[in-house]
């Protein structure tokens, strides 16, 4: 555990002290405050138009802005976080590995899963601290509706993306495991969360391999979770998706010392 | 303190360390000699056990380092050939760091790592970020790195390249300084460091063992006996005859100098025998002009060469 600590300080000291971090969340808030403001903006002209049709034909209609806002904004953070969590853990390892510091941490008496849990955790609370102050924004909004909509929502939502972002971050950290440069860790990142994106697509073919490819594709069990319902088979999904991707980790690590030539 | 038994590494079809053995006392300092791509690295690498070796077993203070692992990484520090730095983080953080990682307990965090700081001369770089140090300096923190959690054995490869010729005699100095306490392998390919920092060397050649000795012995051993060198104006058959009547000379080679037509003589002795004054007798005798005489020893250098390049020199040497 003092060794899990031990690497988990450093990881985040490194996001830190570089300007790794400090872009990319300042990128992250940028877009998402954008984007948030247009949708709340688009959301609520929308419903004053479907207000003032509902009086012209006298038929009442029930328009939820926060719930509309939310999905949209919560959407696009999924969307841009595809973008972002490449480059937090392009690094991970494939930086340890170019700088021989990987030669350090693996004659010391530290265990590989201390290290790869220890790098994850960071990687997750940075994610964290870029994602919470966007909640602001939700919360902000949800004051000043009438009536306030249920918490749950918010709640639900922000698992969804704090599950969704850690199980990218797992796999970006097991890619990273895999090469000394960080630009081809980032693309291959990238490529392999567009692919997990895809598989969503799958809901067109009828039948069995549809339904399978459904349940596989990352975003799918985000909708839930959007749409304020913490499912089972999502949590499940999520928690087993960063577990095998550490455990993938561990294993490449140990398969360095029998590979290196 | 470490057993190495036929340690064999291979890499595919390359063997890069072929069934070495070796022990190393408490204490001492031994050195790893040999030419770039000998196995240096390799065996080290097996010794703190960054890789598993192919066949063959290796014990540090009495663990695997293999089986026991983790045992054998808490009993050693290691310097790699570039030091494992994060460039980003400031000498005292760095060392704080390994500290961490090395399991020293956080009562004596602070106290160990100022102490590596001062045994590296690094004290008034404490705050400095590690990459805007130099080429030594980094060095000597990895240096620091390996002795911040006081292991009892230290394992450096290649701790003086890339440094300038102070900084090579501060680290030389620092080495021996730390024998005793510690027991040290350390690996090089400059000779003079092995006589001058090393109880014993390690000759490793194709990843093979060619010689185990301390300096001394080594260069006295190859010496076999001893040889000397005549320079002298005389006819070459007539010289030649009259050395080998000399008792005690078992071989003489000669040679005519280009400038000034004067003969070289290299008389090779029987082990024991000091000739000097009997050949300087029989020249004096004959009345040719003396220019020169002395007895020449064979450099580490001239060892190394021979046990690393010719193959039908290291029977001989092996013989010897």
């Amino acid at each position: 555990m003092r060794n899990l600590y031990a690497i988990y300080r450093k990881e985040m000291r490194h996001y830190f002290v570089s300007p790794v971090a400090y872009v990319c969340i300042g990128l992250f808030l940028l877009i998402s405050a954008f984007f948030f403001n247009f949708f709340l903006s688009a959301v609520i002209q929308q419903s004053f138009q479907m207000e003032m049709q509902s009086m012209q034909f006298g038929m009442p209609q029930q328009f939820d802005v926060p719930g509309q806002v939310m999905r949209a904004f919560l959407g696009l953070l999924s969307t841009l976080i595809l973008f972002i969590t490449p480059f937090l853990t392009m690094g991970v390892f494939a930086e340890e590995r170019k700088r021989g510091t990987m030669e350090l941490l693996m004659t010391s008496p530290i265990s590989e899963i201390q290290v790869v849990l220890g790098k994850f955790l960071a990687s997750l609370s940075l994610f964290a601290v870029m994602l919470l102050p966007t909640a602001s924004y939700v919360v902000y909004m949800y004051l000043h509706s009438d009536p306030i909509p249920p918490w749950r929502m918010l709640f639900a939502g922000y698992a969804g993306i704090l599950l969704l972002g850690g199980s990218l971050l797992a796999l970006g950290t097991f890619i990273s495991s895999l090469t000394e440069n960080q630009l081809i860790a980032a693309v291959l990142t990238f490529v392999a969360f567009l692919f997990l994106w895809v598989l969503d697509l799958g809901h067109t073919s009828e039948g069995g391999l549809g339904s399978v490819l459904q349940y596989l594709s990352a975003s799918r069990h985000y909708d839930d979770f959007a749409r304020g319902i913490i499912d089972t088979s999502g949590l499940i999904y999520y928690f087993s998706f960063m577990v095998l991707f550490v455990f993938l980790t561990v294993r490449s690590i140990d398969s360095m010392r029998w590979r290196r030539a | 303190m470490i057993e190495v038994q036929d340690l064999t590494k291979a890499y595919g079809a390359v063997t890069a360390v072929d069934h070495v053995s070796f022990t190393v006392n408490k204490g001492e300092i031994l050195g790893f000699l040999g030419p770039n791509g000998a196995g240096k690295t390799t065996t080290m690498r097996i010794l703190t056990g960054y890789m598993p070796a192919t066949s063959g077993t290796a014990k540090i203070a009495g663990f695997d380092v293999f089986g026991d692992s983790m045992e054998v990484r808490r009993h050693i520090g290691y310097l790699p050939e570039t030091p494992p730095v994060y460039p980003d983080m400031a000498v005292e953080d760095y060392l704080d760091f390994v500290a961490r990682i090395k399991n020293v307990p956080s009562d004596k965090r602070a106290a160990r790592v100022t102490e590596a700081m001062r045994k590296t001369n690094l004290e008034d770089r404490r705050a400095q970020l590690i990459k805007r140090l130099s080429r030594g300096y980094k060095q000597r923190v990895g240096i620091a790195q390996a002795l911040v959690h006081d292991p009892d054995v230290i394992i450096l490869d290649e701790p003086t390249v890339g440094l300038d010729p102070k900084q090579i005699i501060e680290v030389r100095n620092l080495i021996k300084g730390l024998a005793g306490d510690h027991t040290i392998i350390l690996s090089t390919h400059i000779l003079p460091e092995v006589s001058m920092t090393c109880d014993r060397v390690v000759i490793i050649n194709k990843g093979k063992i060619a010689a185990v000795d301390t300096p001394q012995n080594l260069t006295s051993q190859l010496k076999g006996g001893q040889k000397i060198r005549v320079e002298v104006q005389a006819p070459e058959k007539a010289l030649r005859d009259a050395l080998l009547q000399v008792s005690g000379t078992t071989r003489v080679d000669s040679e005519q100098l280009p400038a000034d037509g004067h003969l070289v003589a290299i008389v090779e002795t029987a082990q024991g025998a000091d000739i000097r004054s009997a050949i300087a007798a029989k020249i004096v005798q004959n009345g040719w002009p003396l220019f020169e005489l002395r007895g020449v020893s064979l450099s580490l250098e001239e060892i190394f060469l021979e046990l690393t390049t010719d193959d039908a020199a290291h029977a001989q040497a092996s013989a010897n």
